[in-house]
């Protein structure tokens, strides 16, 4: 019992001038941020994901060069995202948090009829892109471009297509080639796999005509000549990549897989130019370069009107298109 | 020869203390994530992933090595004491490996599961060794439309067996399956059962099915007799790890048997090893019945031995996949893929020329892990068993905490957790009612799968049924189902003649 008192009263003795000075000390910081000590990165996917692991490589940039004291990453999984943006929308007027999202993202509020959008977030800025790619299996009939083209004019759903999930990147390509020559893109016979990988074993097994789906997806079958690259999504040639881009080959299908990162609702300008002075001195570490190459990501840095208006144009588009593809 | 050569400089680089270091710290963190329900060693890959940045290649890819196995070495332990599989490949050794635990076989059967895991993962990893580009050649042979073919078998052949009551077996198995479909139906874009709750769209995750029917369920259903007198007192487990002669020569040729199922499957991806080790208990239960004196349901050592031997089977060869095609099938093989494009590497047919190194370091690290994570486990089979001599209602609590935890730790969701209570409770009544949960467990696994391919295979063919037996493998499958199913029907028409007569 008498021990127990004694406890009790050091725990006191200890604790409220540790509270105290903790309280004066940060009052005394207050020139630091809330963002600078603790930046909250929200993932709305599964650990081991693409968004995933943007997060990820930025804490690591964050943290070795000191940009924010002490950044961590919170996953929260479920419906294309959606389930992460109505999480963020809960967090009105917060300027620590940072929601890691992308051209999947749109899709997937059409997919999981999300009513909120990425109108409800303060875009803050894009980071890296990386472009589709379009291939055949080896014994294909399809030489070219052209030649899917013009089965697709034909008949869109004689040509079966694989790619990754409803509603993501590989979907909505398919379906701007599909636009593109005329057919209806609601039409277009789209088999989703999981990701790129099982996509790969269909072309394999020729259980699918065409697929679409990230480049390092299918590079390694490429180069042993078990699947044929036909075109890419990107606005040019890639360097060290041996195929035309669409828009070379005749077709108007341009679509870059982007990342980028948004804040919550109800931040002041002040706020934003913070979180934007983050981002920015981020990937300009070298730790972040070099996680653009590991990925194989190409950097793609917009911030303020220029993002806003990038993610406005994007997200006009690829709604339109979703919607045409009749998710 | 070659492959011998190569395969002795892996051995040489696995065998450097710091590699070793890395394949045991792998092996322990592996069998801690996989006895926790829920967590299991795709979760950990992914969180490790960034802080082994810093290693080299080699050795983040030995260590991950060992968690994959460690994983599945762990997830049988809670299988057997405590009814609660840690992952779904140790689904179908909770079966009949709590019921040995029950009658006081927790030791042995620890060490049958051990074994069985080493086995099958002996084999495979052999197999992946020699054989890996020519397995990896029947990948390729499979579409959406032998995916059909191999869920729908797999469907009748397993839910034929488990099930005493045809109309029980039925009605549980229609739950599992009102269950499976809830959410947004991958092929479509429809979203179905949700009721507008956004954490269903993703579906029900299976983890929190099972672990709410059996360990929940289990609990609840201790707790609704607690005013009884305790009717069956825990015989105290014997301290022995060893198996006995006798139990030797039953477990041995079901762990092969076990492989034998286990090894095709790491090659295809059809949803990890949960096909083979449901047909390999389901086939060990059919030999059973034939026996003149059957034990399945009272802790039969062949109802657990070969699942578990399957189940690792499957994991082996599912890395030689991943190696040799790049082709991920399984959740841990997905992330393993992620971890080696970080690395800058790629899996796939030039892995082995351009990183061969590396690639058959990782391949004699899987050797060293299987032996490392058998010495771990054998020697504390007795101890872990000594779990179930902790008085019931603090064990019982014990689990329920842990499934909780478990389930909200993998997902952070509020609604997971309310579903797992209710998942409990349902598993109480189907308890009382006397209705078998396996059925449910195997068509929420089952059921989707079968689903998605039946659709990629009639969108690909545009509606034309007769894909479905387009080529030999689909019409051999359906041969040997129809076969199967004459024979069990036959069989029952004449035990009932029999017991009339």
């Amino acid at each position: 019992m008498q021990n127990r008192r004694l406890v009790t009263v050091l725990v006191f003795v200890v604790a409220v001038p540790l509270l105290v000075a903790a309280v004066l000390q940060a009052r005394a910081a207050g020139g630091i941020s809330n963002a600078r000590s603790g930046l909250t990165l929200l993932v709305p996917a599964a650990p081991g994901g693409g968004w995933d692991t943007v997060a990820r490589e930025l804490q690591r940039a964050m943290r070795e060069n000191g940009v924010v004291t002490n950044p961590r990453v919170v996953n929260v999984p479920g419906a294309g995202g959606t389930i992460g943006l109505s999480q963020l929308d809960q967090m009105q007027g917060r300027d620590d948090v940072l929601m890691v999202m992308g051209t999947v993202m749109i899709g997937g509020i059409v997919v999981n009829d999300s009513a909120l959008t990425l109108a409800d977030t303060t875009p803050v800025a894009e980071l890296a892109e990386d472009y589709e790619a379009m291939v055949v299996p080896a014994d294909s009939p399809f030489q070219s471009v052209d030649d899917v083209a013009a089965a697709l004019r034909e008949d869109p759903g004689a040509v079966a297509i694989g790619g990754g999930s409803l509603g993501g990147t590989d979907h909505l390509t398919a379906g701007l080639l599909a636009q593109d020559v005329g057919a209806d893109p609601a039409a277009v016979n789209y088999i989703p796999f999981a990701g790129g990988g099982e996509a790969v074993n269909a072309l394999l097994s020729s259980s699918v005509d065409v697929g679409i789906s990230g480049y390092v997806e299918f590079a390694d079958q490429v180069e042993t000549g078990a699947l044929r690259l036909l075109a890419l999504s990107a606005p040019e040639p890639q360097p060290g990549i041996d195929a035309p881009t669409f828009i070379d080959a005749g077709y108007d299908v341009y679509l870059p897989n982007f990342r980028g990162v948004v804040a919550p609702r109800g931040l002041d300008e002040e706020q934003v130019g913070e979180l934007t002075a983050i981002v920015e001195e981020t990937v300009a570490t070298p730790e972040w370069q070099d996680a653009l190459q590991r990925n194989q990501w190409i950097g793609a840095v917009k911030t303020g009107p220029e993002y806003q208006e990038f993610l406005d144009a994007e997200v006009e588009r690829t709604t339109a298109l979703a919607e045409e593809l009749g998710l | 020869m070659d492959v011998l050569a190569s395969l002795a400089d892996g051995f040489a680089t696995a065998f450097s203390p710091i590699n070793l270091l890395w394949v045991v710290v792998g092996a322990l963190l592996g069998t801690a994530v996989g006895v926790l329900p829920g967590l299991g060693s795709a979760m950990a890959v992914a969180l490790l992933l960034p802080v082994t940045y810093s290693l080299d290649p080699t050795g983040a890819f030995i260590m991950f090595a060992g968690i994959y196995y460690g994983g599945l070495f762990g997830d049988s332990i809670s299988a057997i004491l405590l009814n609660t599989p840690g992952n779904s490949s140790a689904i179908a050794s909770t079966f009949e490996g709590h019921k040995m635990a029950l009658t006081g076989r927790a030791p042995q059967a620890l060490a049958t599961a051990a074994l069985g895991a080493f086995t099958g993962g002996l084999l495979a990893t052999v197999l992946v060794a020699f054989l890996a580009p020519s397995m990896a050649v029947l990948a390729t042979y499979f579409g959406p439309a032998e995916f059909f073919a191999l869920a729908l078998f797999a469907f009748v052949a397993t839910s034929a067996v488990v099930a005493d009551s045809l109309v029980k077996g039925l009605a549980s198995l229609v739950i599992g399956l009102a269950v499976a479909v809830v959410g947004i139906e991958t092929q479509s874009g429809t979203s179905r059962f949700t009721f507008g709750v956004p954490d269903f769209l993703d579906g029900i995750d299976v983890v929190v099915v099972t672990v709410g029917l059996l360990a929940l369920g289990e609990v609840f259903h201790r707790a609704s007799l607690a005013h009884r007198p305790e009717a069956e007192t825990l015989i105290r487990s014997g301290g022995r790890p060893f198996l006995s002669r006798g139990e030797l020569r039953k477990a041995l040729p079901a762990w092969l048997r076990g492989t034998a199922f286990g090894l095709p499957f790491g090659v295809i991806p059809v949803g990890g090893s949960e096909i083979p080790t449901f047909l390999a208990y389901g086939n060990e239960r059919r030999i059973d019945r034939r026996s003149r004196k059957p034990e399945f349901g009272q802790g039969a050592i062949r109802g657990l031995a070969a699942p578990e031997a399957a189940g690792n089977a499957t994991s082996g060869t599912a890395m030689g996949a991943l190696l040799t095609l790049g082709l991920p099938t399984s959740a841990t093989a997905a992330i393993m893929l992620a971890a080696f494009q970080q690395f800058g590497l790629q899996p796939g047919p030039l892995l082995f020329e351009r990183d061969s190194e590396l690639a058959w370091a990782l391949i004699a690290s899987l050797f060293v892990g299987l032996v490392v994570l058998l010495v771990l486990n054998l020697p504390f089979a007795p101890l872990w068993a000594k779990l179930l001599l902790i008085p019931r209602p603090f064990l019982y609590a014990g689990i329920t905490l842990f499934c909780v935890m478990g389930v909200y730790s993998s997902s952070g969701s509020v609604v997971d957790v309310v579903l797992l209570l209710a998942f409990g409770l349902l598993g109480m009544l189907m308890r009382r009612a006397d209705v078998p949960v396996a059925p449910v467990l195997i068509a929420v696994i089952l059921g989707p799968l079968a689903e998605t391919e039946l659709t990629r295979t009639l969108t690909i063919s545009e509606g034309d049924p007769s894909a479905l037996v387009a080529s030999p493998i689909s019409i051999a499958l359906y041969a040997v189902l129809a076969l199967t199913l004459v024979i069990t029907a036959v069989n029952r028409i004449r035990t009932r003649r029999s017991i009339d007569a």
